[in-house]
């Protein structure tokens, strides 16, 4: 493995850095907040590494959800995978030994990384996208572990930190409402949640959230596809 | 605290839900095998709706009836939203909301 490739792999991950570890503080904090220390925060990054999920992971563990309540939000929130997946497909198909992990480690900042067309040739393209892939993993569970360890020695009161979690849904609902992506969806997901609030109460709603937005999605399907 | 058993099957589980998720295509449709239409149209349009349920489901536990009627909760947001449609930097716009958010709730 050259020293170029390394390095080159490397610059292209450093804009993920930032963010990573930034996201992943708040995480570590927020975790450790709710009473699970540095080993269960280091477990959660290195094994399910999916930051939104892992926000949403820290409220079904203090709840504490069900198993299938646990599945089903999983489902969810991650269903957009296996679209990144599917796009990547042809791609990665020679990967040979690296192709496991590509496939594992496949978030969306990654997805974004490895999926323009500014690669090396030939073979040295899967060590490229392996690396990056292995920084960007390294760099959240760095996050994750510096946030939980620090947690409680910060000089400020860190109790607003559970914020952040709010902050990154918003922010993308914001950016995917400026690009114009699938609005009519958009509002549907926060009209239909923010409903069963009302009607199911704090503790119940999301689950009949999730099945009715699917329903209408797909009631809408002939509507929606042709791009809304 | 004691090991906590419930706590690391629901941690095993989200791991194992989210590489099922990026694997399943890979075995799937790796061969000549076509992707059914409903599958991408979900792929579509899925993502945006889950995103606005997860924004009501992070202010789920606002209380309107008690002061202060939610106004830190409402603002911060508000902030972000404000934020993210001049910067389009999500990091700049999220690390702005919890940072007031953070403020609001020391100093007001």
């Amino acid at each position: 493995m050259n020293k170029n490739l390394i390095s080159q792999a490397f610059l292209k991950s450093l804009p993920i850095m930032v963010g990573y570890l930034v996201i992943g503080f708040g995480f570590g904090i927020l975790l450790r907040d709710a009473g699970y220390g540095l080993l269960w925060a280091i477990a959660m990054s290195l094994f399910i590494y999916a930051g939104s999920m892992q926000y949403v992971g820290v409220s079904l563990i203090t709840a504490p959800a069900t198993l299938f309540m646990t599945i089903l939000t999983t489902f969810m929130i991650n269903a957009r995978h296996l679209f990144y997946s599917i796009s990547m497909i042809s791609r990665y198909k020679d990967a040979g030994k690296f192709k496991p992990y590509l496939i594992f480690a496949l978030t969306d900042e990654t997805y974004a990384l490895v999926s323009d067309n500014k690669h090396p040739k030939g073979n040295d393209r899967y060590v490229f996208w392996f690396l990056i892939s292995l920084f960007n993993h390294f760099y959240w569970i760095l996050g994750t572990a510096f946030g939980s360890v620090f947690a409680k020695s910060l000089p400020f009161d860190t109790s607003g930190i559970t914020f952040s979690m709010t902050a990154i849904f918003v922010a993308a609902y914001t950016e995917q409402w400026m690009a114009k992506k699938h609005r009519i969806s958009a509002i549907i997901g926060i009209l239909v949640t923010l409903l069963a609030r009302i009607i199911f109460g704090s503790d119940m709603f999301l689950i009949p959230s999730m099945l009715v937005i699917a329903a209408i999605l797909l009631l809408l399907r002939t509507k929606l596809s042709k791009g809304d | 605290m004691g090991f906590d058993m419930h706590a690391s099957i629901l941690i095993i589980t989200m791991s194992v839900v989210t590489i099922a998720l990026r694997f399943i295509p890979f075995i799937v449709f790796s061969g000549k095998k076509e992707i059914p239409k409903i599958v991408i149209y979900l792929g579509e349009v899925l993502p945006s709706a889950v995103i606005g349920m997860l924004v009501i489901y992070c202010l789920k536990d606002i209380d309107f009836s008690v002061t202060p009627y939610g106004s830190r909760e409402l603002v911060a947001t508000f902030i972000v939203v404000l934020t993210q449609i001049l910067s389009r930097n999500s990091l700049l716009s999220i690390l702005a909301g919890t940072i007031s958010y953070m403020l609001f709730l020391n100093f007001l």
